[in-house]
């Protein structure tokens, strides 16, 4: 594939990506305010989202977008902002992809796991 | 209105400096009349460049008080209200000497983004036969009339950051002979202009349209670049 194949399909994912972000953060925004009514602990959260499959896939997916939506725009803001060599920004971009993915992904299992014990 | 302007006029190179100049306003002057009394009466070193005088050529964009222009359709009552101008050379392209600066990146962009027309017919064909109404032509003749001024060039932000940066112009050209049904390059062009220096690298930040002298709108023919990107990528032909 061309060099300007890869990089509109990169361009794509982060504009579809966007669009999975622009619901789940209106969802999670919107959840947190309804949530907070009744007071915000550590406990009333993981009865809330603990051991609920919902709530994990939603954040599943939220983390999901983030990390390939983000991380592409890490990559333009380099690659404008600083005389990085382009692969040097695709590396470091490519680095914090998996930062986002496991530190996110590790948060909702552990979320999930904590309401199942 | 005062009697005289106080005139502040880029001199030399890259690290050149501004250099003030006293001149008779008049009732009714261009910044390009300005320049020209500068040169022709008190510094005949002065370098710049003009040609047609009357908004078709393209070739007098310099930066008058921050903002890039086409001087000699920019009045001096709408741009100097204090008596004052600042007139430098267009920012995002090397000075060559004054208020003169280099346009190859400009003009070779417009030659990397495909803008030559590549035609179906020979001289022996019939003439094209294409309807006024025809969508894709008032879409080509929306973006038509650019002069080549690089006023948009010079106001793009992304150009700035990014050197490679196609820019506004070319891609407005681009976006013209992609909706020119006699134009025969296709998919070739569209490779041409995608990518992160192509239409792709666009922030939609306006600059362009917003300074543009002919009021045409490269923003929106970058989006139909990036709308037939997108086609092309889910047909899988790109």
């Amino acid at each position: 594939m061309s060099v300007e194949g890869i990089q509109s399909r990169v361009w794509l994912a982060q504009r579809l990506s966007a669009m999975v972000l622009a619901v789940a953060v209106t969802v999670h925004l919107g959840g947190m305010i309804l949530a907070v009514q009744g007071g915000l602990t550590a406990a009333e959260i993981i009865q809330r989202v603990g051991g609920n499959g919902v709530a994990a896939s939603f954040y599943g997916i939220f983390v999901l977008a983030a990390a390939v939506h983000a991380p592409i725009g890490l990559r333009t803001v380099l690659l404008e902002m600083t005389a990085l060599n382009p692969r040097v920004a695709d590396g470091v971009a490519g680095v914090f992809a998996v930062a986002v993915l496991v530190l996110g992904l590790r948060a909702v299992l552990g979320f999930y796991q904590l309401g199942a014990v | 209105m005062e009697d005289m302007l106080a005139v502040s006029i880029w001199r030399g190179g890259e690290d050149g400096e501004f250099v003030s100049y006293d001149v008779p306003r008049l009732e009714n002057q261009t910044v390009l009349d300005v320049v020209t009394y500068v040169q022709r009466k008190l510094d005949p070193g002065l370098s710049y460049r003009f040609a047609c005088r009357v908004g078709m050529c393209g070739s007098c964009a310099m930066t008058v008080n921050g903002r890039a222009r086409w001087t000699c359709r920019t009045h001096v009552s709408r741009v100097a209200d204090d008596g004052r101008l600042e007139i430098a050379p267009l920012r995002n392209l090397p000075v060559v000497k004054d208020l003169s600066v280099d346009m190859v990146d400009f003009f070779d962009k417009w030659a990397k983004a495909g803008g030559a027309f590549s035609p179906t017919k020979s001289r022996a064909d019939d003439f094209a036969a294409i309807p006024p109404g025809d969508a894709k032509r008032r879409q080509a003749n929306a973006g038509i009339e650019c002069i080549g001024c690089a006023v948009c060039y010079t106001s793009c932000d992304v150009v700035t950051w990014k050197p490679g940066y196609l820019g506004p112009a070319a891609l407005n050209r681009a976006w013209t002979l992609v909706n020119d049904t006699r134009d025969g390059l296709g998919r070739a062009r569209l490779r041409l202009v995608a990518g992160d220096d192509g239409c792709l690298g666009c922030h939609s930040q306006q600059g362009c349209q917003e300074h543009c002298p002919k009021s045409l709108s490269p923003t929106a023919a970058i989006a139909g670049l990036k709308r037939a990107v997108v086609v092309a990528v889910l047909k899988g032909k790109l």
